[in-house]
């Protein structure tokens, strides 16, 4: 056990001095890459507001004013991901399944971030993992809150029996870890992207479900609710026109938090090779991929680890300032 | 004690702002104030007005978001508003102590009421825990708190609204302070047991001569408490006077026009035909949460164009008849009857056309209108649901409706709840009731979240109303002089019975059944010698007070 320790910590001293001391890439440079995205984004984000405000006039001037600089990094660097995933087919300089490259080159001309294991171009795979992890982590995140939201709007609406029910249901999908659950599930029901979809989306949906109930239990004891139930109106028009305009405010936010979570839970799942399979490109595996790197002193396969630090950090400015707005605190 | 000539606070020119967004707004607009050793002196003015904000800043304290910005609060011949954060801490508690409006709030509810109490005399070194112990069963004992050996050993939850106001103040005296800052003790209260407090503030503050800002917006309690008054209009003084020669004697037109609120009183209507079918019967009804019996062969007929007042304590089952009534909580025994005919006890039960003949309007504005609706959508849906009416026609009724709320139509009807004020709210809940065309309205508390001045509005706007449209009333309250104005037959409820039920002429003349004596002469009136005399006379009568 000492010895596991002391040889990872030699290792890591290692590494770290061949960084300092310039091995294919230096750490100067890598943290200077980083450093530059970060500060470029920081300034698009103020030019961004500044231009907004020039642009506007009157309450909406106001109102724009209000949002942070922090909220702008965020939607500009989400905007660029979408950006980005949209049009990878346009700016990837190779096709994500070109191997074309010899194995783990070094930055050049051909190849800006080098090649991966396998000879494929870093940067176009960084650019499809873009589409394939951000639009997965979408697609699961809306349908856990889909399933996890109308459940637990009907549980707080209807209460009685069947909430019981359901919410018992939920505490024992709750009481597993859920990393440990979705291996297992996937483990069993094999490994397609379909199943990875369903699996992420119904554990996360216990959550949604949980804070859905517990807002909508605060609006339904409200007495316009019950003005509503007195003048006859069916569930739907409670939950849709009463209950729900009053809880998109938390919803919204925990979808940010949420979809967060989904893509750290699709990276951790790729990194264990359950998650999406090579040649797909995928940030998660292609960290373990290329994890052999970080023995020569090479951040390359921190590029991706980045791409989600970044994204993760982006959406919880974005949440940030919503529920800043919607809790109705003033500065 | 008498007041002394000795002045022991003396605020001049007190300016006070609020901060909305980034700009900081004026609340209060230069108050001079003074107040000698042992006085009382009462606060009042409508919510807005700046009582609490004045009553705080007599401690050197401004809630969040607001800042004392000119004049100076000199206690003592200390100036609060320059002194250190520390000198200030040092006085309160020990030399100024707050009695807040809600007492339930304001209690730890974790710890027992006497470790509150010894609390603070504690920290400021002045008494030992065991020495304060023995006071705090002194103070209990004199606030008049029953068991006082042991009711310190409680938690907050374990005794009831009117013991914990006493306990508080209790506490706020536990220190001996030279003032005590009373903001709204009884308000949340009943009647009957503001009684039991107000005289125990009264006696306790009179026995230690300490000196008192007594803050309300009930004048009748104010007449009672205060040996002088200022009346506040949105953070400007108004007038200030001697209580008595005040009450007998106001002279700006502000100060007359509180004074003359409770003279509001609907016309006699004739008494409705022996053999009329009345618009609701409620006959025997009990119900029931779970095991827990609540109403117990309640029993009592609302006819058309009139109203029906209900009152009693917290807890006698007003609001749960109307529950009965509109089928919220199916009663176990009994009828409800609308326009002769038996309603399903369910509500889910009733047809579209039963739902509409009984609406209801809510005590708390705020939570009766949907936050995230217009004020088109909130009146359009009773429309558009029972009614069918869409597009222009709509849009039309509407307005009418807006119209006979006396809300301007154009400047309100795009409006959110948020943009109103409270009695706006409370118009645009009556323009809801209305929407459904119903024969038959409950108004649950609806003006007792409200300013006197807002309220009789409120009063006058149903009495036009009712007449306009025929409508009969199940007005639910606890306030008395709203009962005056408004009711034609009064229902007493105590402990889920009807007690005694009449109509209001007789109901207010003697001989009443003792629970409604009671009832009736707990409602404070103008007169300063009024707690006196009503003291006296239940002790004459061997009735604690």
């Amino acid at each position: 056990m000492i010895e596991f320790f002391e040889n990872t910590w030699t290792n890591l001293t290692n590494i770290f001095n061949a960084m300092l001391e310039g091995g294919p890439i230096t750490l100067g440079v890598f943290l200077g890459y980083t450093f530059t995205i970060l500060l470029g984004m920081s300034v698009g984000a103020w030019i961004v507001k500044r231009a907004l405000l020039l642009a506007t006039s009157g309450r909406r001037r106001h109102n724009l004013g209000l949002i942070p600089v922090t909220a702008y990094f965020g939607m500009l660097t989400i905007a660029t991901y979408i950006f980005v995933a949209v049009f990878a087919d346009i700016l990837a300089p190779y096709p994500e399944t070109d191997t074309s490259g010899g194995s783990f080159e070094m930055w050049s001309a051909q190849h800006i971030l080098g090649t991966d294991n396998r000879g494929g171009d870093m940067l176009s795979r960084l650019i499809y993992g873009a589409r394939n992890t951000v639009g997965l982590a979408f697609v699961i995140t809306f349908l856990a809150f889909i399933i996890g939201g109308v459940l637990g709007l009907l549980a707080a609406t209807l209460g009685g029996f069947l909430d019981q029910a359901m919410s018992r249901v939920v505490d024992v999908l709750m009481s597993i870890p859920p990393l440990i659950f979705s291996l297992l599930l996937l483990t069993i029901f094999g490994t397609s992207v379909l199943n990875l979809i369903l699996v992420i989306a119904i554990l996360d949906s216990t959550r949604v479900y949980r804070l859905a109930r517990a807002v909508s239990m605060n609006v339904v004891v409200m007495d316009f609710v019950e003005a509503a139930r007195l003048r006859g109106e069916g569930l739907w028009w409670v939950i849709s026109r009463e209950i729900l305009p009053n809880i998109t405010a938390p919803l919204i936010a925990e979808f940010g938090l949420r979809f967060c979570f989904v893509f750290l839970t699709i990276s951790a799942l790729s990194f264990l090779g359950l998650g999406l399979q090579p040649p797909t490109a995928d940030w998660g595996s292609m960290v373990k991929e290329n994890a052999d790197l970080i023995n020569y002193a090479d951040p390359t396969p921190l590029l991706p680890a980045l791409a989600i630090a970044l994204l993760t950090v982006a959406v919880n400015f974005v949440v940030d300032w919503m529920l800043h707005r919607s809790s109705g605190l003033k500065d | 004690m008498a007041p002394t000539n000795e002045i022991l606070l003396r605020i001049r020119g007190l300016r006070i702002e609020g901060r909305a967004g980034h700009v900081w707004n004026e609340i209060v607009h230069g108050v001079d104030l003074d107040l000698h050793k042992g006085e009382v002196l009462g606060l009042i003015g409508e919510s807005g007005a700046g009582k609490s904000t004045i009553g705080l800043a007599a401690m050197g304290f401004t809630r969040d978001g607001c800042r004392i910005s000119g004049g100076s609060v000199e206690f003592d011949g200390v100036d609060l508003t320059k002194s250190s954060e520390g000198y200030r801490r040092q006085l309160r508690g020990k030399r100024i102590a707050y009695v807040a409006q809600s007492a339930a709030a304001s209690f730890n509810p974790a710890h027992k009421l006497i470790d509150q109490y010894t609390e603070m005399p504690v920290e400021h070194g002045v008494l030992t825990k065991r020495e304060a112990e023995q006071e705090a069963v002194t103070l209990y004992r004199q606030l008049q708190l029953p068991n006082p050996e042991e009711i310190g050993f409680r938690y907050p939850h374990q005794v009831s609204g009117g013991q914990l106001q006493r306990a508080m103040t209790a506490m706020a005296m536990s220190c001996h302070p030279d003032l005590i800052i009373f903001d709204e003790p009884t308000t949340a209260l009943d009647v009957t047991t503001q009684i039991e407090v107000l005289s125990a503030i009264r006696d306790a503050v009179a026995q230690y001569g300490t000196a008192a800002i007594y803050i309300t917006h009930d004048l009748a309690v104010v007449a009672q408490m205060a040996d002088r008054v200022l009346v506040l209009l949105k953070g400007d003084p108004v007038e200030e006077a001697p209580t008595r020669e005040m009450l007998s004697h106001p002279k700006e037109d502000y100060t007359k026009s509180l004074w003359a609120v409770r003279e509001f009183r609907t016309e006699p209507k004739p008494a409705p035909a022996p053999d009329a079918v009345p618009a609701v019967r409620v006959a025997n009804v009990t119900a029931a949460y779970g095991p827990i019996t609540v109403l117990r062969n309640v029993t009592f007929d609302i006819h058309t164009g009139r109203t029906v007042a209900v009152v009693g304590e917290s807890g006698s089952g007003k609001s749960t008849t109307a529950r009965c009534i509109t089928g919220l909580l199916p009663p176990v025994e009994g009828l409800i009857e609308i326009e002769g005919q038996v309603m399903p006890g369910d509500y889910r039960s009733r047809t579209k056309n039963q739902l509409r003949q009984a609406q209801m309007i809510y005590q708390m504005a705020d939570t009766a209108l949907n936050p995230r609706q217009r004020i088109r959508d909130i009146i359009g849906r009773p429309i558009e649901f029972y009614l069918g009416l869409k597009g222009k026609k709509k849009e039309e009724r509407i307005r009418a409706l807006l119209d006979e709320i006396e809300l301007e139509p154009d400047a309100y009807i795009d409006r959110l709840p948020s943009e109103l004020s409270g009695g706006q709210k409370q118009r645009i809940g009556i323009a809801r009731a209305l929407a459904a065309e119903p024969s038959f309205i409950i108004c649950d508390e609806v003006t007792s979240a409200l300013d006197q001045l807002v309220a009789e509005g409120i009063l006058r706007l149903l009495d036009k109303i009712q007449k306009e449209f025929n409508l009969a009333y199940m007005f639910i309250t606890h306030d008395l002089a709203t009962v005056r104005s408004i009711a034609d037959e009064v229902v007493v409820m105590k402990e889920g019975l009807v007690v005694e039920q009449g109509p209001k002429e007789e109901m207010f003349t003697p001989p009443h059944h003792a629970y409604t004596d009671l009832l009736l002469s707990s409602v404070p009136e103008m007169d300063p010698d009024w707690l006196d005399h009503l003291l006296e006379e239940r002790r004459a009568k061997g009735i604690s007070p």
